[in-house]
């Protein structure tokens, strides 16, 4: 175990073991291992980092999140003003002692469909920043997951930060499963108006191998509405956002639920939060 | 598998020592099996239950999805040491006794704990953010009421000392 102080000594540790793996807070990585599918020779502890704790500010349209940041953080300010919907999302995490201990970096670095920050970040367009002893680069959320818990980051790379756009519009995350507590979700979705360019975005979890980005249906949406700040969405319209945003998915039949009924959430879904933006 | 982990732990304000363990260990692994103090109960290994809650650095969370070698540097609190001032049991604990909270009691200390983390920030709780603070610990047997209602307890216990 080396439990870095500092991001330079993991970044260093990750290069000399190449069996090295990181730990954040473990409410993923710990499953595993309890249940005997992971051995871990070498582990990185990243907990006492505090670069990957803070929160900033880089620009005025810009808010730049630790990936060590807690769910606990994200439910509450100066997060759930700027962010809400990242907030909405956090808050349905796990249980609170989930929430205490899981971390924004952790849902990118497991990358479930089923995460529940993903889909705030493909809505929002987030920047991933990587890290390694030897370099550095930004990854956008859409380029970053490639498929069920799969994503573009190195072995030797620590994801150090999230960058989402601040937008001037209205942003929000629903969720359905089978109880309010403890669940990880069976249909999920973000949907953020942004009230300066007029666009509307719409991004999808637990209904495909990676987050769904419903390019069709927010195109659609575009050329059949003019919206602005104070427009108001009609019943038909809502509906029919909603059915192209479930033909859009492509969701499967798991233990958790089914795909008929995962693409009848998403359509209620869709449409609602629709509804809500423009409420 | 390796056993080559060494370190230190800051448990219940006490240093204890953890000798050749293996790295993949959990927290609450290591508070049973190496350091004697059983009172947080491993059920579910998966985060879902809440019987192992701990406090770690004053967060409530689950020992069992804590990997204990990251806990160094860092002040743990089981149930076994959570502060009675004095008396043989905690406010908390002598509330489930007096409404009959306790069933099989497995779920018990997790609870403890959690609503223990729960009063200290927030003495005052709504009925609402009781249901959300316990909402991660699993009774099967009492249907929850008795326990509010020792929660309900703890709090006038708690002002009525405050106002005294």
């Amino acid at each position: 175990m080396i439990v870095a102080k500092n991001l330079e000594a993991a970044l260093f540790a990750l290069r000399e073991h190449d069996d090295a793996r990181v730990i954040q807070g473990g409410t993923d990585l710990m499953v595993e291992i309890n249940f005997n599918h992971l051995k871990p020779t070498t582990m990185v502890s990243l907990r006492h980092i505090p670069e990957l704790r803070t929160i900033t500010r880089p620009d005025s349209n810009t808010i730049s999140i630790g990936s060590g940041v807690p769910y606990s953080q994200l439910e509450i300010e100066p997060v759930a003003s700027v962010l809400p919907a990242l907030a909405q999302a956090s808050r349905t995490v796990g249980s609170p002692q989930i929430r205490a201990a899981g971390s924004l970096g952790g849902n990118l670095g497991t990358c479930s469909p089923a995460g529940d920050t993903l889909p705030v970040m493909f809505a929002l367009d987030a920047n991933i920043h990587l890290q390694s002893a030897d370099s550095q680069r930004t990854v956008s959320i859409h380029q970053f997951m490639t498929g069920v818990k799969r994503n573009v980051k190195r072995q030797d790379e620590i994801i150090t930060a999230v960058d989402f756009p601040i937008i001037d519009g209205w942003q929000g995350y629903s969720k359905v499963g089978v109880r309010n507590a403890m669940v990880i979700s069976v249909a999920s979705a973000c949907l953020v108006a942004d009230h300066e360019s007029g666009d509307v975005r719409l991004a999808l979890g637990s209904v495909g191998p990676t987050i769904i980005r419903c390019r069709e249906t927010e195109q659609w949406l575009k050329d059949n509405t003019s919206l602005t700040r104070n427009s108001v969405i009609s019943p038909d319209i809502a509906r029919e956002f909603g059915a192209r945003a479930s033909r859009e998915c492509s969701p499967i039949d798991d233990h958790r639920s089914t795909a008929q009924y995962r693409r009848h959430a998403i359509s209620i879904l869709a449409a609602r939060l629709l509804q809500k933006a423009y409420a | 598998m390796s056993m080559n982990e060494f370190y230190t732990l800051n448990v219940n304000g006490q240093s204890m020592q953890v000798q050749d363990s293996w790295v993949g260990e959990s927290l609450l692994y290591v508070l049973r099996e190496r350091l004697g103090l059983p009172g947080s109960k491993g059920a579910c290994e998966q985060g879902e239950c809440g019987s192992c809650t701990v406090l770690l650095d004053g967060q409530a969370v689950c020992s069992c999805l804590v990997m204990a070698a990251t806990a160094v540097d860092s002040t743990i609190v089981t149930v076994e040491g959570l502060d009675a001032h004095g008396a043989e049991l905690t406010d908390v604990q002598d509330a489930f006794v007096q409404q009959g909270a306790v069933q099989c009691g497995f779920c018990t200390p997790g609870l403890i704990v959690a609503i223990h983390h729960l009063l200290d920030e927030n003495p005052q709780p709504s009925e609402l953010e009781v249901k959300e603070a316990i909402s991660g610990n699993i009774c099967r047997c009492t249907g929850y009421g008795r326990i509010f209602a020792a929660v309900e307890q703890a709090v006038a216990v708690r002002k009525a000392s405050h106002t005294s």
